[in-house]
C-alpha cells in the first residue's frame, strides 16, 4: 500500500510541477493545488498507513490508525483553502488590471517597459 | 500568571478582529491599532524582565501533558525578538498615519499589520514544528494581504510571484515536517531534540536537515534562493516593505537558527558547513546587488540579503561569542532596517522618484533628515559605537575561535561595501545641487521624520548601551548552545 | 446579467432550508463524531452559494443583508474570547471545560467550552468563503 502511495504522490508532484511551470496564471493555481494535495497525501501515508479503526474515542478498540496526522492534514487542508481562494481572486483582479493571464508578459516593471 | 507567554501573540490578533468591526472609521483604526501595540508592547516588556529572572517560560496549550499538546517556549532569544518585532511595527504604524494614504487605511490595513504580527510572535514563541507551520501560514496570508493592498499594476504582478513561491515553500514545510514525524514521532520540538539525539548521526536526519534549511532559506532569503525578494519586496509602498524587510526574513532566520541548534546537532561537519558556505555566498551576491543599482529600495533590500548571511555565518560557527554575535546582529538588523526603509521613504516622499540619478542637494532644506540618515548608515555598516559594531566584532571573533580565518576577513570586508553603498545614497541624495521639485508639504515632513528619528534614536542607544544588553544576549547564547536547558524547561515537572 | 430560471429558483427556496438545517446537525454532529465548525460552515456558505446561482448577488444581499466581513470579525472575536476564558482561572490557554445541563426540550446534554470556539469557527468559515465568492462574483 506505501509503495502504491508513493507512485500517487510522485504523480501529483509530477503533474503539479509541470502545471505550475506553464505560463498560463489558471494552471499554475491548479498546479499549487495539486501539490497541496500531494503534501496531504505524504504526510498521511508519513504517519503509517496501519491501524484497523478510526481513532474514535470508544470502548474496545485497540488498534487504531494514527490521529496526529489526519489532524495535521486537517488544518493544511484549512490553510490551503485559504491560499488557493485568496490567489484565485488575486489572479483575477490581476488579469482585469494587467489584462492577461500569461506570466511572461508579467515580467518587469513599469520604468523599464 | 502563566499566560503570560502567549499576551505578545495573542493581544494583536484579538485586536485586529476587533479592528474588522469598522474598516471605514480611520481615526478609530488608528487609535484601537495604537492601543493594542501598546498593550502588547507592555506585556512583551514584562515578558523579558520574567525570562531575564525565571528562565525559560513553558506552557503546553489545552492543558496537556508536553510532548503532546502544543508546547509555547518563550527563551530569551524568542523573548528579544518579540519585543523587537512589536517595537518596529509601533513605529511603521506611526509612520503609516501620513504615509499610507486614506484609501489603503479603509482596506483593512492596520488588521492585516496585526494579523501578520501575530503570525510573526507565534512563529518566535512556539515551541512545536507544525505549530510553527500555521503561524508562518497566519504571516504569509496577511502578507499576501498587505503586499496587494492598493492594487497598483506592479504590485499585482509581484503579489503573484511572491504567492507562488511561498505556497511551493510551504508545501516543502508540511513534506519536511512529514518526513520528520516519520522517523521520531513526535512533533514538539524539545522531544524532537532528545528524539534525534537518541538517533545520532544517520543519512535521513541530514537530508531533513538540507530541506528545513532549503524551506527556512527561501523565507529568509539566502543564497540560492533569494531570487524572489528583491522584485516582491519592491513593489509594495513604503511602509509595508520596512515591515516585510525588518521582520519577515527574519522569521526564517529564526527558524534556521533554531532547528539548526535545537534538532541538528550531530552532523555538525556536513550540515553547518553547509549553512556556513551559503551565508557567505549570500553576503558576495547581497553586496554585489548592493552596489549595482541606483534604485534607493533595491539598495536597502540588498543590504537585507547581506544581513542575513551575516547572521547565518555567526550562528553556523556554534561556538559562543558567534553566536551571541549573532542575536545582537539579528535585534540590530530588525531596529536598523526598520529606520533605512523610513528614512528612504521620506527621501522618496521628497523627491517623487526612487531612482537616485535624478535627487540631489536634500541637505540644504533637509539637514536633519541628512545627518540622521547618515548616523543610521554609520549604524548599518558596524561603525564603533554604534549598534552595528559589537555584533559583528562578536561574529568576526567566533569565527577566528572557529579558526575560519578567511571566512572573517570576508566579514569585515564587506561591512566596508555595505558602508559604501549606503553612503552612496548620502552622497547622491544630499550632496550636489538641488535637482527637481519637493513634493512635500513641511508639516508632513516633520510628521514622517518623527517616528524615523524617534527609531534612529533606539538603533543609536542599543550600539552604546550594548554592555548592559550582554546579559540578554548571553542567556539567548547559552539556550540556543546548550539544547538540554530548552528542553528541561519544556519537560519539567513531567518526567 | 439576467436570469430566468424558475425551477432552480423555486427549488432553491426549499432546498436553502434543508441544507441550512443540515448544516447545523453536521456543526451539532461534530461534538462526538465526524463534523464540527468547519464543515458546518463549509455547508452553510454552500447553501448561501446555491442561493447566488439561482438569484443574483444583490437578490440575495437584499434576501439576506449581512456584512460578512463582520460575520468573520464576531466569529473570530467568540473563538478567541471563549479561549481566553481560561487566562482567568490561570490555567493554560485553550484549556477545555464541560459540565452536563439539564435543557427544556432537549433533556439532559453535555455543553462544552469547545463548542463555542466551533461556533466561531463556524461563522469565521461562512465570513470568508462568502467575502471572496462576493469579490470574485461582484463585479462585471
Amino acid at each position: 500500500m506505501e509503495i502504491l502511495m508513493s507512485i500517487l504522490i510522485g504523480f501529483l508532484f509530477m503533474a503539479a510541477v509541470y502545471l505550475i511551470l506553464s505560463r498560463s496564471l489558471l494552471r499554475i493555481i491548479i498546479g499549487t493545488g495539486l501539490l497541496s494535495h500531494g503534501t496531504h497525501l505524504l504526510l498521511l501515508t508519513m504517519g503509517g498507513l496501519g491501524g484497523e479503526s478510526a481513532p474514535v474515542l470508544a470502548d474496545g478498540i485497540t488498534d487504531y490508525a494514527d490521529p496526529l496526522p489526519q489532524a495535521l492534514i486537517l488544518t493544511a487542508i484549512v490553510i490551503s483553502f485559504g491560499v488557493t481562494a485568496f490567489s484565485l481572486v488575486l489572479a483575477y483582479r490581476a488579469y482585469k488590471v494587467v489584462d492577461t493571464d500569461n506570466m511572461d508578459l508579467m515580467k518587469g516593471n513599469e520604468d523599464n517597459d | 500568571m502563566i499566560n503570560l507567554l502567549l499576551f505578545p501573540v495573542l493581544i494583536p490578533f484579538l485586536f485586529a478582529a476587533v479592528l474588522l468591526l469598522f474598516p471605514k472609521k480611520v481615526k478609530a483604526q488608528r487609535i484601537v491599532t495604537m492601543i493594542g501595540l501598546l498593550f502588547a508592547l507592555a506585556s512583551s516588556f514584562v515578558l523579558l524582565y520574567k525570562v531575564k529572572v525565571d528562565g525559560v517560560q513553558t506552557l503546553t496549550l489545552g492543558s496537556w501533558a508536553p510532548p503532546f499538546g502544543i508546547t509555547m517556549v518563550s527563551d530569551m532569544l524568542s523573548a528579544l525578538l518579540v519585543t523587537s518585532s512589536l517595537l518596529i511595527v509601533f513605529f511603521v504604524v506611526w509612520y503609516s498615519f501620513t504615509s499610507i494614504g486614506e484609501e489603503r487605511e479603509k482596506a483593512f490595513y492596520y488588521p492585516a499589520i496585526l494579523f501578520m504580527l501575530t503570525g510573526v510572535n507565534g512563529a518566535f514563541t512556539t515551541g512545536d514544528i507544525f505549530n510553527m507551520f500555521v503561524f508562518f501560514e497566519v504571516l504569509l496570508m496577511s502578507s499576501y494581504v498587505l503586499i496587494v493592498l492598493g492594487g497598483e499594476k506592479i504590485q499585482l504582478k509581484e503579489s503573484i510571484k511572491y504567492i507562488i513561491v511561498n505556497v511551493v515553500s510551504s508545501s516543502l514545510f508540511v513534506i519536511t515536517v512529514g518526513y520528520l514525524y516519520s522517523v521520531v514521532g513526535t512533533l514538539n520540538m524539545a522531544d524532537i531534540s532528545v528524539k534525534l539525539a537518541e538517533i545520532g548521526p544517520s543519512g535521513i536526519v541530514t537530508v531533513i536537515a538540507v530541506l528545513f534549511l532549503i524551506v527556512f532559506g527561501i523565507k529568509g532569503g539566502i543564497f540560492p534562493l533569494f531570487f524572489w525578494l528583491p522584485g516582491s519586496y519592491a513593489a509594495p509602498p513604503i511602509p509595508v516593505l520596512a515591515l516585510f524587510g525588518a521582520l519577515l526574513t527574519k522569521v526564517g532566520v529564526y527558524a534556521i537558527m533554531r532547528t539548526y541548534t535545537l534538532f541538528f546537532t550531530s552532523d555538525v561537519g556536513y550540515t553547518h558547513n553547509l549553512l556556513m558556505i551559503l551565508s557567505i555566498l549570500t553576503i558576495v551576491v547581497g553586496c554585489i546587488g548592493a552596489l549595482a543599482y541606483f534604485d534607493v529600495k533595491q539598495i536597502i533590500i540588498y543590504n537585507i540579503v547581506i544581513a542575513v548571511g551575516v547572521i547565518l555565518f555567526g550562528a553556523s560557527v556554534m561556538n559562543e561569542s558567534g553566536m551571541m554575535g549573532s542575536v545582537f546582529y539579528l535585534i540590530h538588523d530588525i531596529l536598523i532596517k526598520g529606520a533605512l526603509f523610513l528614512f528612504i521613504g521620506i527621501i522618496i516622499k521628497i523627491t517623487g522618484t526612487s531612482d537616485l540619478r535624478k535627487m540631489g542637494g536634500l541637505i540644504k532644506r533637509y539637514p536633519m533628515l541628512g545627518w540622521s540618515y547618515l548616523i543610521v548608515a554609520f549604524g548599518l555598516a558596524g561603525i564603533p559605537p554604534l549598534s552595528g559594531f559589537i555584533g559583528k566584532l562578536l561574529i568576526v571573533q567566533g569565527g577566528f575561535e572557529a579558526e575560519l580565518l578567511w571566512q572573517s576577513i570576508f566579514i569585515l570586508a564587506s561591512s566596508l561595501l555595505v558602508l559604501l553603498s549606503a553612503i552612496r545614497i548620502f552622497i547622491y541624495a544630499f550632496w550636489g545641487e538641488e535637482k527637481g521639485e519637493h513634493l512635500i508639504s513641511p508639516k508632513k515632513y516633520r510628521h514622517l521624520l518623527a517616528p524615523a528619528i524617534t527609531l534612529a534614536g533606539i538603533t543609536v542607544l542599543y550600539g552604546v548601551g550594548a554592555e548592559y544588553l550582554v546579559p540578554f544576549m548571553a542567556d539567548a547564547a547559552n539556550v540556543l548552545l546548550d539544547p538540554s536547558i530548552y528542553v528541561d524547561a519544556v519537560f519539567e515537572g513531567v518526567k | 446579467m439576467k436570469t430566468n430560471d424558475l425551477i432552480i429558483q423555486t427549488a432553491t427556496k426549499v432546498v436553502f432550508f434543508i441544507i441550512f438545517l443540515f448544516s447545523i446537525h453536521i456543526f451539532f454532529a461534530g461534538h462526538y463524531t465526524p463534523g464540527g465548525g468547519f464543515v458546518g460552515g463549509l455547508v452553510m456558505s454552500s447553501a448561501i452559494v446555491l442561493l447566488m446561482l439561482a438569484f443574483d448577488l444583490k437578490t440575495v444581499q437584499e434576501m439576506l443583508p449581512i456584512n460578512y466581513t463582520v460575520v468573520t470579525a464576531i466569529g473570530l472575536l467568540i473563538s478567541i474570547l471563549t479561549a481566553s476564558g481560561s487566562i482567568f482561572f490561570n490555567v493554560p490557554f485553550f484549556t477545555h471545560v464541560f459540565d452536563d445541563f439539564y435543557i427544556p426540550l432537549l433533556g439532559e446534554t453535555s455543553i462544552h467550552t469547545a463548542m463555542f470556539f466551533d461556533t466561531g469557527v463556524y461563522l469565521v468559515v461562512v465570513g470568508v468563503t462568502i467575502t471572496i465568492i462576493q469579490m470574485i462574483g461582484g463585479d462585471e
